[in-house]
């Protein structure tokens, strides 16, 4: 059976996250100290709220995850968790990300309210993604967040609210959505699905 | 472009959907947690269960009624009524809800927005405001016979109740959707007292009203009854998404139905699921 280590860093509460991942038919633990990620090859970043609660995620996690990653770990950032995966975030400047992926989260803008709350869809991008395998072009999925992550040669869905951005992120083994899977309804969990498939390959 | 959402309240008490319900799938609906999963099937965009259990009993029973219905849901889902605290707000959300709406417990004590979004983000907070018409037509009107600085004194267009519509509040509508989304809520979900239940069509201008003065979606809630009251909800009312009970409980034509009419009537929905 799959394994999936969920991080607790402290933003926002992990129930969601925790059952959505359960219907993979992973098991889920979640872990508090960067010593605990010790085996975790399939690890996810959830959060939500402000991005200065990356913080949390210090030198002592960063290396852990680093570490993770080059023995051949999977790793999704969910929403405020994918955001980290960038440089950093104008909601938080003086926070750095952990540069996993080249860019910069900006804030949401154009004639539209922000937040963005609610079901939007997903349009592909660049390559053809693991993430998004049987997922219909158009499908909805559920957003709710005032930054976003540009769309680079990373980006492998878009969505717009007042302006496209990235939607669904894929590089070598990270992945980021700045949904929520885990509360999308069945295209969430065949999301979520995808991801324990990629993560068990490739090892 | 995002989509209007449709809402569906399930009213709980002590761990019963009690409202809307007597006619017909008496079995199934009584329980929160199958209906919630049904609508879910159905189309639905998001779940709201409201407790209105009046026992402490009936409290303690809401945790594993949430529990039970995020079990079997994995669309968005909301708890409120008589929530009080941040302790009270936590146990929900350990429980399963993905937000929490606060309606008196705020108007006593405006900060427990802000604790709340603090700590759980404002996507978590959802502002309840139930308002009433009161003595002055419009809106125009009340800036007339009020001096400046003075807008949250009497008379009012819409004006806010609390504890469940029984406590005339000294607040109006708008100026409180103003400070509770600048004090951390992140949506407000807003009730007119006088279309609640009576399936006549919901107050657009109040909805309209709200929406204009704050940046955060606007959930327009009471007097469901037809396809074009939705309609006229997202168009006149500019809401973000709309709230009903009873019209679903009841409904003769099904969320997806009610959903295509609104594709056709060029309201952006969900349709896929």
């Amino acid at each position: 059976m799959a394994s999936i280590t969920v991080i607790d860093y402290g933003a926002g509460n992990l129930a969601s996250v925790q059952k959505g991942l359960a219907t993979t038919g992973a098991s889920v633990s979640i872990v508090r100290r960067a010593d605990d990620l010790d085996d975790a090859n399939t690890i996810v970043i959830p959060g939500v709220g402000h991005f200065g609660a990356t913080a949390a995620l210090d030198d002592a996690w960063r290396r852990a995850i680093a570490q993770r990653l080059d023995r051949g770990a999977a790793l999704l950032g969910i929403c405020l968790g994918m955001h980290w995966l960038f440089n950093g975030s104008d909601e938080a400047p003086d926070v750095p990300g952990a540069g996993l992926l080249t860019g910069r989260c900006t804030r949401l803008s154009g004639q539209v309210k922000v937040p963005h709350v609610g079901w939007n869809t997903l349009s592909a991008s660049g390559q053809p993604a693991q993430l998004l395998e049987g997922i219909a072009p158009g499908a909805s999925v559920y957003f709710t967040h005032s930054f976003a992550a540009p769309i680079t040669a990373d980006t492998v869905a878009t969505s717009s609210h007042g302006a496209p951005f990235a939607a669904c992120v894929a590089r070598g083994r990270v992945w980021g959505t700045q949904f929520h899977p885990e509360k999308s309804g069945t295209v969430g969990l065949r999301i979520l699905s995808n991801f324990v498939a990629a993560a068990s390959e490739g090892r | 472009m995002v989509a209007r959402r449709l809402i569906a309240c399930l009213d709980v008490r002590d761990g019963r959907v009690v409202k809307g319900v007597k006619f017909r799938d008496l079995r199934e609906a009584g329980d929160p947690a199958a209906l919630a999963a049904r609508y879910s099937a159905d189309g639905i965009d998001e779940i709201v269960l409201l407790d209105i259990s009046a026992t402490v009993e009936g409290r303690a029973t809401l945790l594993s009624t949430v529990r039970a219905a995020a079990a079997k849901t994995f669309i968005p889902l909301t708890v409120g009524g008589g929530l009080r605290s941040l302790d009270d707000a936590r146990a929900v959300l350990d429980a399963g809800a993905d937000k929490v709406s606060v309606n008196s417990a705020a108007l006593r004590d405006p900060s427990l927005l802000t604790a709340l979004a603090r700590v759980y983000g404002s996507q978590a907070v959802i502002v309840a405001i139930d308002a009433k018409r009161g003595a002055v037509d419009r809106r125009a009107d009340l800036q007339v016979c009020l001096e400046p600085g003075l807008k949250t004194r009497p008379p009012y267009v819409f004006q806010v109740y609390s504890r469940s519509g029984t406590t005339a509040e000294p607040r109006d509508a708008v100026e409180w959707a103003r400070e509770a989304e600048a004090r951390g809520a992140g949506e407000v979900l807003l009730t007119s007292i006088d279309r609640d239940g009576t399936h006549s069509g919901f107050d657009c201008e109040l909805t309209a009203a709200v929406s204009d003065a704050v940046q955060i979606p606007v959930i327009a809630s009471g007097g469901a009854g037809t396809p074009e009251h939705f309609i006229d909800v997202f168009g006149l009312g500019r809401a973000d998404a709309a709230l009903a009970a009873s019209v679903f409980h009841f409904a003769e034509h099904g969320i997806h139905d009610l959903k295509t009419s609104l594709r056709d009537a060029g309201v952006p929905v969900r349709l896929d699921w």
